[in-house]
């Protein structure tokens, strides 16, 4: 009996995550909107769009292999396995043992690259372009996650996620500055990973210096709805993330009772809206920075990743 | 000494260490000073913090120095001294920031687990406020020597200074007197220095030390 009800909350927290994940780009898509002051599309805008295109045709390129059709799955599949290994309302899941750090910067990774290969497959310029880009972002980008999820790890003394926000939920951890360059180090590489402005422009198609649309412009019907769904399984991903191990207020742990997964859950979705709000407001504020910038702003994170794990080589209990 | 005492010190530290990094980054000569500033003002309040709880009154007359020469009077100083030789607007040609940082990191690595190695008997305080105040000093020597103005070289020394205080705070018995003797001669070499930045600005119309290449006789 336990283990069903472990395995129906685990199953909960997989479809929590896929469910919410339209409606957080819905939320920071109106919020956007509000601050021009144009009205804006319904926050459930996103769910139709995906429902939309999955009723619609495939139109698909000539010279398109089995590869282009497979990697819109591949992708989804990797996204959606990394975003529900986050824990989101409650730590110690059935699961949890395989929510390794490095794990979901791994299958990130995969996703990544599978996306990648896709853009190039057709042989459109847009494609290619695109592609080149992200690698660039990626290659910066990856080492910098691992650098701050290695100032976590120290810290925590443990890569596997649930552990960590456990662990950053008592008051063992005391003031670190090493977690709050990790912090920062995590949100600019959130940025950069989920095309938002500073670095790439999401809701456009039609700029030269974009980066992620173009990869995926040569996509339709429901295989870029599976696109559309990883990309915004991977925001959810990144403020889950971010939230549960800075911000872990309210999370249940381990075999909680209803009550506790209730308050976890109130707590996740109003951290969820808080990172979706500063999101639309930091996206509002300021303005993309040029391709050739971007490495600066990349090569910041890197370096507070860098420095936030060498400064705790002298900190307390190393 | 309890846990949350040597978090802070080890925050505070630590800020400094990374304000030494925005400083070898930054690269308009105001920004610079501005950071220069706030690079003093943390090693002011980490003195302070040293001073209360190593319980040495005497470290207070440390961090008031630092707070009012380093952060107030110097840059104000060097503020004055760059607006008049009209060269504040100036962005620097910083050659290859990212090498440059990749390099501040070794340094910062190599300091560390030197003083892992070599100060394994002494307690975690001072081994901690050591290795920082040795980052922060192979920091500013790097500064100076990627730098082309002579502007910058004198913020690189400075920053450089400010990591012998930090180390001084860190070393328990260090006599006053000796920290006022080096904060005054600091003083006195900034002063030769705002000299000197004229006088090299007479001869050669500019603070650029490249124009001295050319005087060394090595080449050509």
């Amino acid at each position: 009996m336990e283990l069903i009800v472990a395995l129906i909350v685990q199953g909960l927290q997989m479809l929590l995550v896929v469910a919410v994940a339209p409606l957080l780009v819905g939320l920071v898509r109106k919020l956007k909107a509000r601050l021009m002051r144009r009205r804006g599309a319904p926050l459930i805008q996103p769910y139709r769009d995906i429902l939309r295109l999955l009723r619609k045709e495939v139109v698909l390129a000539d010279n398109a292999s089995w590869l282009f059709r497979a990697v819109p799955y591949l992708v989804f599949a990797a996204t959606w396995v990394a975003a529900a290994l986050v824990p989101t309302f409650a730590t110690g899941l059935h699961f949890s043992w395989t929510a390794d750090l490095i794990a979901i910067v791994a299958l990130l990774g995969s996703a990544r690259f599978f996306l990648a290969l896709a853009g190039m497959d057709v042989g459109t310029s847009f494609g290619g372009i695109g592609s080149s880009r992200e690698m660039m972002i990626a290659s910066m980008a990856e080492p910098a996650m691992l650098l701050a999820v290695f100032a976590m790890a120290l810290v925590a003394g443990s890569t596997q996620l649930s552990t960590v926000a456990q662990f950053m939920a008592s008051p063992h951890v005391g003031l670190r500055v090493s977690l709050g360059m990790a912090l920062v180090a995590l949100i600019i590489v959130a940025i950069a990973e989920n095309a938002r402005i500073p670095v790439d422009n999401p809701a456009t198609h039609l700029e030269l210096t974009m980066a992620h649309e173009a990869m995926v412009l040569e996509y339709s019907g429901r295989h870029l709805a599976m696109i559309e769904l990883a990309a915004a399984l991977k925001l959810v991903l990144y403020v889950s993330l971010i939230a549960c191990v800075f911000f872990p207020w309210g999370i249940a742990s381990g075999t909680g009772s209803a009550g506790a997964y209730g308050l976890g859950l109130l707590s996740y979705v109003v951290k969820l809206a808080v990172g979706g709000i500063l999101l639309a407001v930091l996206e509002s504020s300021i303005a993309k920075l040029r391709v050739f910038r971007v490495p600066h702003l990349l090569g910041t994170a890197l370096m507070l990743g860098l420095l936030g794990t060498l400064l705790l080589f002298v900190s307390r209990g190393l | 000494m309890n846990a949350t005492a040597f978090d802070v010190a080890h925050m505070l530290a630590g800020s400094v260490v990374l304000v030494s990094f925005m400083m070898l980054y930054q690269d308009r000569l105001l920004a610079l000073l501005n950071v220069f500033a706030l690079h003093a003002a943390l090693l002011s309040a980490a003195v302070a913090w040293q001073a209360t709880i190593q319980g040495a009154p005497h470290l207070y007359v440390t961090a008031a120095i630092a707070l009012f020469f380093k952060a107030m009077i110097i840059p104000a100083a060097l503020h004055r001294i760059i607006r008049r030789l009209g060269i504040h607007r100036e962005v620097e040609q910083v050659v290859g920031t990212g090498i440059t940082m990749l390099a501040g990191m070794g340094l910062v690595a190599l300091s560390i687990s030197l003083m892992l190695n070599l100060t394994a008997s002494a307690d975690a305080l001072a081994r901690e406020d050591l290795a920082f105040a040795l980052s922060v000093v192979l920091l500013g020597l790097l500064m100076m020597i990627t730098r082309r103005n002579a502007v910058s070289q004198v913020v690189g020394f400075m920053s450089l200074e400010n990591g012998l205080i930090l180390a001084a705070t860190g070393a328990r018995g260090m006599p006053l007197v000796v920290e006022i003797s080096v904060a005054f001669s600091v003083l006195i070499a900034f002063i030769v220095i705002g000299v000197f930045l004229f006088r090299i600005r007479e001869r050669f119309d500019t603070v650029d030390d490249s124009a001295l290449e050319r005087f060394r006789g090595d080449v050509g």
